[in-house]
């Protein structure tokens, strides 16, 4: 995984709530065993709809989503966070997240940064004010900043400290894991023996 | 001080624990299917690691396969790779898998607690939000992302940061005519999506008791729904009846000496949980969803809510949205919308009791013309014990249609979609826009008011088919 520490791009104000992870990427579009090229699936259902914000020039390229409350809630699909990562977001910013979304996204590489719903109601009207404007998210402080002077945006978001530390050093968990595996044979030997297993000897 | 249940099965899971860190959870069991696991196996091969534990991890096919002629190759070519790279992935590393065509395939949360496989004060894992399924018998169980399927096929560990805790109390005993999921569907219209978001939940009190394990089961199914990490059910003299006798139960000692351990995962009396609800089950009637998303409900007997009832304006917003979504006139009662589809099946709602509970309404009545129903047994042996009960035959008499085992138009992986602006009665868990299909309507529903609903095209419950008959 790639270290992360601060990145600058274009926000894009999701005037949305409860954004499922089926309205990030349909279940039509998990169909393929690769682990690349989901971009073509992302908010499949509203790309057509010239309103919506990613088809507007000025947004095309965004790379920090700001989002309503209860981003990435239902299916499990570690696609959603695929699908925003490939069409090139870096950072999904929103009040909350649904709990599956959050552990996929910190284990891909994609930072969800959870602000106060205030914040989130200032980006979007800043955004959409300046279209295209950049919004910085620097993950060492904590903070995200848009615009200057009077009409800046400024504050700390919550991400828990294993997932900023993982994101910060870009370190890959199942290789963290493997360094206690000697705890893990040792709790092996304590489990019961009714406990059920799938194959049989 | 005294543990909550959950506490108790985190504990006795924990591998290692550091200051700062999440736990090391260990899993005891890891479920796969076709969908979320070809990343993850590739990560594998990429990393030259093994599965550490294949006795702990079994696989089925169930997202993408067709309900109709499933004996043939499937006809969908990228759902075809995707299955048939879920049979290369598990013969290589040495996975146990039930194929489409076994005696043992279908969705993957009825077949686990079918194989006896669940069982109680187990860590349950499984690419699928709808994992906490099994949490019905006690178990703590969720669903996890790719990447996290990889990790417990690499280690058969979690990192878990440890989740708050929350009781969802149900005093008194649900009405007749009431079921599990209009229980379900009652609280996370108090709730919302995002009420349970943190926490791992003890569905517990009278009514809860009452249930049968599959009725838990649909309780437990839609914890994920109001974003709970987790929703489980103590384990009592229900669950062993339910688990004793199982292919993968435990037998004579074993068996023994698993219920004695089965009986300490209860709560204990000064066991303090950081948040409680409270229900009384008899003011809940049958419940249906009107909106996009599974808090978006009301009960059968009410009206489409106006957008200006909600205080909150991200709440206004998102009805306003829905509605329009939807295709819906506030003030419009629900009983007066009109369903093009019928679909019973899921993980919610497919299992034999959920048939039996729909067969019942139906017999003897036809379904209305223009509304198709169809019917979608959650696993082949729910199939074949549906069809020895004759429960094919009431259904195909009715007029419905009997399919194969899987998730089907749950979320239409499948060819089993809606098409644009079709609206359906479900008896699956969400609601989502297009998740039936794109720009298919879904209203959530229990197994009673679909097959009621079957009958008089519009969204109905059993009590009316009598009026009509009357």
């Amino acid at each position: 995984m790639e270290k992360f520490t601060t990145h600058t791009g274009v926000g894009v104000p999701l005037r949305r709530s409860n954004v499922d992870t089926d309205q990030i990427i349909p279940a039509v579009y998990l169909k393929r065993v690769t682990r690349t090229g989901f971009e073509d699936g992302l908010f499949a259902a509203w790309r057509n709809d010239p309103s919506f914000v990613l088809n507007n020039e000025a947004y095309a390229a965004g790379s920090v989503l700001v989002a309503g409350p209860d981003f990435g809630t239902g299916s499990s699909r570690e696609h959603a966070v695929w699908a925003l990562m490939d069409y090139g977001f870096k950072v999904v910013i929103s009040p909350r997240f649904g709990d599956i979304f959050r552990g996929n996204s910190g284990k891909a590489g994609l930072l969800a940064a959870q602000v106060d719903e205030k914040v989130v109601q200032k980006l979007w009207d800043y955004l959409e004010d300046n279209p295209g404007a950049p919004v910085t998210v620097d993950l060492e402080s904590r903070t995200v900043r848009a615009g200057e002077g009077v009409d800046a945006v400024e504050d700390s978001f919550d991400i828990d400290d294993y997932t900023r530390w993982r994101l910060l050093e870009g370190l890959d968990d199942i290789s963290l894991t493997l360094t206690h595996e000697d705890d893990i044979s040792t709790y092996e030997t304590t489990r019961p023996r009714w406990k059920p297993a799938t194959i049989h000897a | 001080m005294g543990r909550t249940l959950s506490e108790k099965v985190w504990d006795e899971h924990v591998v290692r624990s550091a200051q700062g860190e999440p736990d090391l959870l260990y899993v005891d069991l890891h479920l796969i299917h076709e969908v979320t696991s070809p990343q993850a196996f590739d990560g594998l091969r990429l990393a030259g690691r093994k599965v550490r534990r294949p006795d702990l991890t079994i696989a089925t096919e169930d997202h993408n396969i067709p309900t109709l002629d499933w004996d043939k190759p499937i006809a969908d070519p990228v759902s075809r790779t995707q299955v048939e790279t879920l049979r290369k992935n598990t013969e290589e590393f040495g996975v146990r898998l039930h194929p489409l065509g076994d005696l043992e395939q279908g969705i993957v949360h009825v077949v686990g607690p079918q194989l006896g496989l669940t069982q109680p004060g187990m860590t349950i894992v499984c690419g699928d939000s709808h994992t906490a399924t099994h949490g019905a018998f006690g178990a703590i169980a969720f669903g996890i992302g790719t990447s996290e399927v990889e990790h417990v096929l690499a280690t058969q560990t979690l990192p878990q940061a440890k989740p708050k805790t929350m009781a969802v109390t149900v005093n008194g005993s649900l009405p007749d005519g009431v079921s599990a999921k209009d229980l379900i569907l009652t609280l996370i219209s108090r709730t919302g999506t995002g009420g349970g978001q943190g926490y791992i939940v003890e569905y517990r009190g009278q009514a809860i008791r009452e249930l049968s394990m599959e009725a838990r089961m649909t309780i437990c199914n839609m914890s994920i729904e109001w974003g709970a990490k987790a929703g489980l059910i103590a384990p009592d003299e229900t669950t062993f009846a339910y688990i004793e006798g199982r292919p993968e139960a435990p037998k004579g000692a074993d068996w023994e000496a698993a219920v004695a351990h089965w009986k300490t995962l209860v709560t204990d009396d000064d066991a303090v949980f950081d948040e409680e609800i409270v229900l009384d089950a008899a003011e809940i009637t049958p419940f249906v969803t009107w909106g996009t998303n599974p808090g978006q409900g009301v009960p059968l007997g009410s009206a489409v809510p106006s957008p200006e009832e909600f205080d909150d304006s991200d709440e206004r917003i998102a009805a306003e949205k829905a509605l329009a979504y939807m295709g819906l006139e506030a003030g419009t009662p629900m009983r007066d919308i009109k369903v093009d589809t019928v679909f019973l099946g899921s993980c919610t709602n497919g299992r034999i009791e959920d048939l039996r509970a729909a067969a019942a309404v139906i017999k003897g009545h036809k379904v209305a013309d223009g509304t198709r129903f169809l019917v979608v047994p959650g696993s082949a042996r729910v199939r074949l014990q549906a069809q020895d009960e004759g429960l094919d035959i009431v259904f195909k008499e009715a007029g419905a249609e009997w399919r194969g085992a899987g998730c089907s138009m749950c979320l239409g992986m499948n060819p089993d979609t809606l098409s644009p602006g079709e609206r359906s009665a479900s008896t699956s868990n969400r609601n989502f826009e297009g998740r039936q299909g794109k720009g298919g309507r879904t209203h959530l529903v229990s197994p009673q008011v679909a097959a009621a609903t079957a009958v008089r095209g519009t969204l109905s419950s059993p009590a009316d088919l009598t009026l009509v008959e009357a």
